[in-house]
């Protein structure tokens, strides 16, 4: 089995990473580039280069926003905001730690609370959030009081059937 | 004209104004909404960030649900629009996906729902020159700039949404009520959504930037499509003063002369209804708005 990151890039995503010639379209365009460390072209040069480690344990990968700008600008019709979601994919399967760690694990308490409820929750995801991640405690609590105070985080969730299919859906797609 | 509606999750909760007034304005113009019975999650930017198969799957119950009725779909929410366009398109055209869906889902998928969004309904099927014979309260003298962000227009092949690069479908609405729509070369910028819990930081550049230019460029207000978009941009703004983010709906209504419209903007982070008393003062808006 290939271990090549350009191969599991192309077999995943189905997408010709290595046709880039570097016209830095999709990194002028990029609204979060000032945060990477690499941006997204230099970083599909170094999937083409075969330097997996660098990729999947770049913040890179976890702060694209997927805003499809690069995508949509790309000249080689590469979906590049596609392939940031299979890196991501491939570094968590590879067992690295992620780069961005909230990042990750706002993803993780978001499709944890639709595979509970079936629909996303913000007071639960909010609370979670806050007390799971490292960005500091207070930062946020008088927002979400606000959006508290203007009844827009109800505190109980809504009372479904589609729970016990999605759950089932959740089972049915790890196999 | 009859519609399935999917609300998506935000417009339950912090987009609820979205919601509220996109309600009114349908029923003021005699279009039935029926919200599909125990709807689910789309996935939002979650799914697709770290399981392909679930990014499909969970918009794809939704849409199966759907495809009971012999009726458009229409989507307020710019994310769960995309999501549940692409997912459609993608059980359209790759018939591996389809039958994946299939047989996890326990469905025959029929190909006959139409995936739309709010805008392009009332752009499309109702048109300017209605909504401008409906308007009671024309908005004179008031200056936004349209906001679409990414979701609506991006990427092209799955949104299939006016010219991605210069939208004009929001602008000729809000023209046909009134109001002046300012120039300006952000309306298809990103706003930084989804790092918005995670990376604060880096999103209050974003939103910071939009605000300004959005303030260069003369508005009064920013008009936006999306309910993550409007409440990122009202909570992830830190300089003062603040410029509010009204959803399109919410200026229809008002002009419409809608009795609810007050209580929309109260559900606001950023206070609008200052903005449009200033307006009225002036003479310039006839805003239905207590004091």
């Amino acid at each position: 089995m290939s271990h090549h990151l350009l191969d599991e890039i192309r077999t995943l995503s189905r997408r010709e990473v290595e046709l880039c010639y570097h016209c830095h379209k999709c990194t002028a365009g990029c609204p979060v580039v000032d945060a990477m460390q690499y941006g997204p072209d230099l970083l599909l040069r170094m999937v083409s280069l075969g330097q997996d480690e660098a990729v999947l344990k770049s913040r890179d990968i976890w702060l694209c926003v997927g805003c499809y700008i690069c995508a949509t600008r790309c000249p080689n019709d590469i979906d590049i905001a596609v392939t940031m979601d299979t890196l991501r994919q491939t570094s968590l399967a590879r067992g690295y730690p992620a780069g961005e760690r909230d990042a990750l694990l706002f993803h993780r308490l978001f499709m944890g609370v639709v595979q509970r409820f079936g629909r996303s929750h913000e007071a639960f995801m909010l609370g979670l959030f806050k007390v799971l991640s490292k960005v500091p405690l207070m930062i946020d609590v008088p927002a979400g009081i606000g959006l508290f105070m203007r009844g827009k985080v109800p505190i109980l969730p809504e009372r479904l059937r589609a729970p016990t299919q999605v759950r089932q859906i959740f089972q049915r797609s790890k196999t | 004209m009859n519609y399935s509606y999917y609300p998506g999750c935000s417009l339950h909760s912090t987009g609820i104004e979205y919601g509220l007034s996109t309600r009114a304005v349908f029923k003021h113009l005699g279009l039935e909404l029926n919200e599909l019975d125990d709807w689910n999650c789309c996935g939002a930017s979650s799914a697709h960030a770290l399981h392909p198969t679930l990014a499909v799957a969970l918009p794809a119950r939704t849409l199966s649900l759907a495809q009971a009725f012999d009726r458009d779909l229409v989507i307020p929410c710019a994310a769960c629009y995309n999501r549940l366009k692409g997912a459609d398109l993608a059980m359209r055209n790759d018939s591996r996906i389809r039958s994946q869906m299939e047989s996890m889902l326990g469905f025959q998928y029929a190909g006959s729902v139409a995936v739309r969004s709010v805008l392009a309904v009332l752009a499309e099927d109702v048109g300017i020159k209605r909504i401008s014979e409906e308007t009671r309260h024309p908005l004179y003298g008031f200056k936004v700039v349209t906001y679409y962000g990414c979701l609506l227009v991006r990427p092209p092949e799955i949104a299939q949404f006016d010219d991605p690069d210069n939208p004009q479908v929001m602008g000729n609405l809000m023209r046909g009520i009134g109001v002046e729509v300012m120039p300006w070369s952000h309306a298809t910028d990103c706003c930084g959504g989804s790092l918005s819990l995670s990376r604060s930081d880096v999103v209050q550049n974003l939103v910071g930037r939009l605000a300004e230019r959005a303030r260069e460029a003369g508005a009064d207000a920013i008009v936006t499509a999306c309910p993550l978009c409007q409440v990122n941009l009202e909570m992830r703004q830190t300089s003062e003063p603040k410029i509010p983010a009204f959803y399109f709906t919410e200026l229809l209504g008002l002009a419409f002369g809608l009795p609810d419209a007050d209580k929309w903007f109260r559900k606001h982070l950023i206070d609008p209804r200052p903005v449009l008393m200033s307006l009225r003062a002036d003479g310039r808006v006839a805003a239905n708005l207590k004091r």
